[in-house]
């Protein structure tokens, strides 16, 4: 029984140990935003890298979730005669839940890869030892720019995915499945409310919060040469997704309070 | 725990240090543990200004943990280290920053940032530091280039350049703010024996144009000779010898001689 509590007792430990890391890695962080200039120059590049640079594969993510989803919806609801329904529950699931939690992942896989990978190779090679040498504080010029960018560019992501989904769903729905365009469009505005919109663009700010702190965090915190690089990439691509996943749930619950589902 | 024998020929004191001069540097009963190995066990360690201090041993005996401890990237398991009479340790990462902007360092590899151009990475200190003015960048690191032998190499990336030029460019980064102390962490390794002797003169000339304080970490002898005042000796933890390389090389201590005539079957055991 104690051999079973104390096998369980060091990954507990392990995973508190990382909580408070996270905790304080994104303290210092704010502190430092509000309590230090800014690096503009570094905050727009992290814009392009982070945002600019991951529409691509959000546009493609949007428009093919929204037409996918788009025809399963109308294969059942067609049975009901209520083909004309599915422009609402295309537009309000892509609002809800689809865009903010697709994109994440999606973030998660290329911009927080890159992110672990680019400050652990930093930190293996020297080079952060070399900033703080300088008298640069590393959060200050690593952390705080992929922070700011990454407040900005996920929640206009999530809108280019929802904008993207919605299109998709509507042009599958009007040429493929010959549904009217016109109560189409009527139902899907009369069902899609400003909560629906806030609510994803909400989810897609604390979505960007989760997985820029577990990627700067993973690579600041990278050991043992290429090998520790590869597995904080990794880790910090698997923790930020599963992240990401459990706390959709968490604030779909939360959001749902302040912003009810449904025609009010 | 092994006990160091009495330093043979040589007082605990270097001669270049007077009694009354401040150190620069002043390191005291630093011990330093990672994992379950006992890098630093005691260095008690002075250096003046304008000195230059080498410090020898065996690879993976503690050297670049030293130097890493006298700027602060490292914190000790206890021991106090003294820089202009203010002691680093437990300072926070942004109360170091006054210390830092008067100790450079020369890392190993070079350190250098690897997205920056050579111009970018020697400017770096200087835009961090507030200056925006193109041209006056510009012309301190051209300046700097003239110095380190490397003019007209402003736009390439680190990649491209060989060991030697990343080090050179990497010292030229740590020197670019005229910091009174300059610590080298292996500045000659790897390095061909004329590079390696380019390496050498460039931080004599450093001493003798800008008067800095100089600590080179070394393994390579001809090195350590050629640029030091002073050569501290550390072995198992601890400063084993502390003097002059003239001092050095008449010692008769067993473990001394191994090092400097690089035996392994160890006289000194």
């Amino acid at each position: 029984m104690v051999r079973f509590f104390s096998a369980l007792g060091a990954p507990l430990l392990a995973f508190v140990q990382y909580l408070g890391e996270l905790v304080l890695l994104a303290a210092d962080t704010f502190r430092s935003i509000f309590t230090h200039k800014l690096r503009w120059k570094l905050f727009l590049n992290q814009v392009v890298e982070i945002g600019l640079l991951s529409q691509l594969v959000v546009i493609i993510t949007g428009a093919f979730t929204g037409a996918v989803f788009s025809a399963q919806t109308f294969f059942q609801f067609n049975k009901l005669g209520m083909g004309s329904a599915v422009g609402a529950v295309v537009s309000v699931s892509l609002c809800r839940e689809l865009a903010p939690v697709l994109t994440a992942l999606m973030v998660a896989g290329r911009v927080g890869a890159a992110m672990s990978a680019e400050i652990g190779t930093m930190k293996v090679t020297e080079q952060i030892d070399a900033l703080r040498a300088l008298a640069v504080y590393p959060v200050d010029y690593l952390v705080v720019p992929r922070v700011l960018a990454m407040m900005v560019s996920m929640p206009l992501l999530v809108a280019e995915c929802i904008a993207v989904g919605t299109a998709a769903g509507y042009l599958v729905a009007i040429f493929m499945l010959d549904i009217n365009g016109t109560y189409y469009m009527a139902n899907m505005v009369r069902w899609t409310r400003s909560r629906d919109i806030i609510m994803g663009l909400s989810k897609a700010f604390c979505f960007g919060i989760l997985i820029v702190f577990i990627s700067c965090q993973k690579g600041l915190a990278t050991r043992e040469g290429a090998v520790g690089v590869g597995r904080a990439t990794t880790e910090a691509v698997v923790n930020a997704s599963l992240a990401v996943l459990i706390c959709n749930f968490f604030l779909t619950m939360m959001f749902n309070i302040i912003y009810p589902a449904g025609y009010q | 725990m092994i006990e160091a024998p009495p330093s043979p020929n040589v007082s605990a004191e270097s001669p270049l240090v007077s009694d009354n001069s401040s150190p620069m540097i002043a390191v005291r009963s630093l011990q330093k543990k990672i994992g379950d190995q006992e890098i630093l066990r005691g260095v008690d360690l002075q250096i003046s200004s304008g000195e230059t201090l080498a410090i020898i041993g065996r690879s993976g005996g503690g050297k670049s943990v030293l130097l890493k401890h006298m700027v602060g990237l490292m914190e000790p398991d206890s021991g106090e280290i003294w820089i202009q009479g203010q002691n680093i340790i437990g300072l926070k990462e942004r109360q170091l920053r006054a210390i830092r902007k008067k100790v450079g360092i020369l890392f190993q590899g070079g350190a250098l940032f690897d997205s920056m151009t050579v111009e970018d990475n020697i400017a770096f200190p200087l835009r961090e530091a507030g200056e925006r003015d193109r041209k006056v960048l510009r012309s301190k690191v051209s300046e700097m280039l003239e110095v380190m032998e490397m003019e007209g190499q402003e736009d390439k990336m680190p990649e491209s350049l060989s060991g030697g030029m990343k080090k050179r460019v990497g010292l030229a980064r740590a020197i670019i703010r005229r910091p009174l102390c300059v610590l080298y962490d292996e500045p000659t390794s790897g390095l061909d024996p004329v590079v390696a002797d380019s390496i050498n003169r460039l931080i004599r000339r450093l001493q003798q144009r800008f008067g800095v304080t100089s600590v080179v970490v070394t393994h390579d002898m001809k090195s350590a000779f050629d640029v030091a005042d002073r050569i501290a000796y550390l072995h198992e933890g601890r400063i084993y010898f502390n003097g002059t390389a003239d001092q050095l090389q008449q010692s008769n201590d067993p473990l001394i001689q191994d090092f400097l005539l690089g035996r392994s079957d160890g006289g000194g055991d």
